[in-house]
């Protein structure tokens, strides 16, 4: 037993200073959870504002002009563009150069103090962002102006019944913030990506330079090498998590609801299970290369169907069933849950156990394919 | 010193299955080492030398046969093997980034040498090997034949029984290759060793006390080196010809000449009776106007009962 552990922890010690002195590998993965952050930050949009608008007014009047000054001051409409009929907006959509179309009708005035007012806005529904985007802020919009009136129509003395306000209101993202919806799950797919490029490389690696023959010789348990590989790899992700949660926290200002404490410990049973996998993967992969796409597949994976940006529920069932497989999803949630509902365990010890059992599963397989024979 | 058996292979097969058919790598080699013996697998590129020190270490499963390391079985007892064993694999590599004395920290840390005991060995076998001022020099910066020598160097900081070395010289300069070779040398003297060497370099056989020629996969040939040239039936001459080609040509039909081999510019000519066919070969070339220079009997080499050997086992193989 003590053999053993003296074993792991010469291995572990080779495994850290080789890794240190691989300086292109370190910058890899140190820098590009900052790097990805940012750009996810700051490149990437979820909502599309300032769309380009064609505005085809057929009233004329105070009121409808006072309407597409609400629409447009809200900066997600820009009027680009002064049309007659719904026949030209529809035009300018489909030949693309805008977005959106607002048709009002004659007569919006008169209709609005009858409690009748119509307005049409058209989307370019190829963008799906675009869609939404425009057509909460129009809805929110059209609201608000609705029950402006009604409130200026009080005031001016005249009664009328107060109509049901219907509001609503955002939970846990008041402002939403893109980011907010964003971080707890870019944190554990960054972790993703760090991880499994690791394990699968560094492995590879070696059985290409023929390093691996040379240990295989030696008295080393292969459940041993399978540990002194995992504990570099987990102290990165570690540190990678850290950086990019303060950065969250302090640069962007990400509220942290939950208890950190909690966080942590999933997290690491987060990364255990994709070290797993990735040493899994590079028992099978022959080649770096291999392992390289295996990856990239994964990222993709990861990306499309684990609900870090997409919603699982939309997805058709069977689609669900294979982000069901990877450990993002679960972490997903629960890093949500955490971060920004600040729930405590007892909310996600499904999801909690789920990742657990993978974490044993992966590494006991990694453990078991890493063969110590060369054939 | 007793003459326990270190190394021992029955029968020993192992088959490859490959999407172009099976492939017999090893095909019932039988060999026995004694302790502080130096065995050599001489063979041929894809003979099956690597494959059969894989199999003797465990590092490939057999197919059919028996091999054991200092009697514990090469299939069963793996872990106990390599805890005696040292080991230089043919395509081996050490971790690049570590200095060579991290190197020798950690074979020897894996092998659970205590710190006393290391910090009496690495500094002698760094001084064996030469390696004493490169210290600190990651292994990936060293010369082909220092890494060699650094391999050799951490195959022995556990101080194993027997050493198994898969073409250790291969690539290496010819001095670089002397000296290793008085490494080894020095190590069976001062330890009684068990060496077992895999190498296609000639010269090298004559280094061993005991020899096994391997060809595809069989053992053609097996003994000292001695009782191997003495294989060869007959006696060998050489000569330098003025005329490469018409010397060849006028040679072949003669009688009493077994083989024809060229050496650079000289002819190794075997022959069955030296006396008899010398004043003959002579009398052939003057017929033809071929001068020569130099004509001696010479002592038959490896290479040359290396090759005679082979010659006669294709023959034999294509009836």
């Amino acid at each position: 037993m003590l053999a053993s552990l003296h074993r792991i922890a010469a291995l572990t010690r080779k495994e850290m200073a080789q890794l240190w002195r691989d300086t292109r590998l370190l910058l890899l993965i140190l820098f590009l959870p900052i790097m990805l952050l940012f750009l996810f930050a700051y490149a990437v949009t979820l909502t599309v504002d300032h769309l380009p608008t064609a505005v085809a007014d057929q009233s004329h009047d105070e009121r409808s002009r006072d309407f597409i000054q609400t629409l447009v001051n809200s900066g997600y409409f820009d009027q680009t563009l002064v049309l007659q009929n719904e026949q030209e907006l529809v035009q300018a959509l489909d030949s693309g150069q805008v977005k959106a179309g607002i048709l009002i009708p004659p007569n919006f005035s008169e209709q609005v103090s009858r409690r009748n007012g119509r307005a049409l806005i058209l989307l370019d529904g190829s963008d799906s962002f675009t869609v939404q985007s425009g057509f909460n802020a129009a809805s929110a919009l059209s609201q608000k102006y609705s029950y402006d009136l009604q409130a200026r129509s009080v005031q001016a003395g005249r009664q009328t019944e107060l109509p049901i306000i219907t509001s609503s209101r955002v939970l846990y993202n008041p402002d939403m913030n893109d980011m907010v919806f964003i971080l707890p799950g870019l944190v554990g797919m960054l972790v993703q990506n760090i991880i499994v490029a690791y394990a699968s490389m560094a492995i590879v690696r070696e059985r290409e330079l023929g390093i691996m023959e040379q240990i295989l010789v030696t008295p080393a348990r292969p459940a041993e090498m399978v540990i002194s590989k995992l504990i570099p790899g987990t102290i990165i992700a570690m540190i990678d998590m850290a950086i990019v949660l303060t950065l969250g926290i302090f640069w962007f200002g990400i509220p942290m609801h939950g208890s950190i404490g909690l966080f942590s410990i999933l997290a690491l049973i987060f990364i255990m299970a994709y070290m797993g996998l990735g040493l899994i993967i590079s028992t099978v992969a022959k080649t770096q290369r291999q392992a390289q796409q295996i990856s990239v597949l994964l990222l993709l994976v990861g990306l499309l169907l684990t609900g870090f940006i997409f919603p699982r529920t939309s997805m058709p069932v069977w689609t669900q069933a294979i982000g069901d497989l990877i450990p993002l999803t679960y972490f997903v949630r629960i890093s949500r849950d955490i971060i920004s509902k600040g729930l405590s365990f007892e909310y996600m010890w499904k999801d909690a156990l789920i990742l657990a059992v993978y974490a044993l599963v992966s590494v006991t397989l990694a453990s078991l394919f890493f063969k110590k024979r060369l054939d | 010193m007793e003459n326990s058996i270190t190394i021992s292979a029955q029968e020993l097969v192992k088959e490859f299955h490959t999407s172009r058919g099976d492939i017999r790598a090893v095909d019932r080699i039988s060999l026995s080492v004694c302790q502080g013996e130096t065995y050599g697998l001489i063979g041929p590129d894809g003979a099956g030398k690597s494959t059969t020190i894989r199999v003797i270490l465990g590092l490939l499963n057999r197919s059919q046969g028996r091999s054991s390391v200092l009697g514990f079985d090469s299939q069963n007892r793996p872990y106990q093997i390599r805890e005696r064993v040292g080991y230089i694999a043919q395509q081996f590599g050490l971790p690049s980034d570590l200095t060579v004395q991290e190197n020798l920290q950690f074979f020897a840390d894996i092998h659970n040498v205590s710190r006393t005991d290391q910090l009496k060995r690495i500094p002698s076998l760094l001084d064996f090997a030469g390696l004493s001022e490169y210290q600190k020099r990651p292994a990936g910066k060293l010369s082909g034949g220092m890494k060699k020598k650094l391999a050799l160097a951490c195959s022995l900081v556990h101080e194993p029984q027997v050493l198994l070395l898969d073409e250790p010289t291969l690539g290496v300069d010819p001095i670089s290759r002397r000296e290793f070779w008085n490494m080894l040398s020095n190590l069976r003297a001062e330890k009684g060793l068990s060496i077992f060497v895999a190498t296609p370099y000639m010269d090298e056989a004559e280094r061993c006390n005991h020899v096994g020629l391997i060809y595809q996969g069989r053992l053609i040939a097996s003994g000292t080196p001695a009782q191997i040239k003495k294989k060869v039936p007959g006696h060998m001459l050489e000569f330098t010809p003025s005329a490469m080609n018409a010397c060849l040509k006028l040679l072949q039909p003669l009688p009493g000449v077994l083989e024809v081999q060229t050496y650079g510019t000289a002819v190794h000519l075997l022959v069955d009776d030296a006396g008899l066919r010398r004043s003959q070969v002579q009398a052939a070339m003057a017929a033809q106007s071929v001068q020569w220079s130099g004509m001696r009997e010479i002592q038959i080499r490896m290479e040359e009962a290396f090759i005679y050997l082979i010659r006669r086992q294709e023959a034999q193989n294509g009836c």
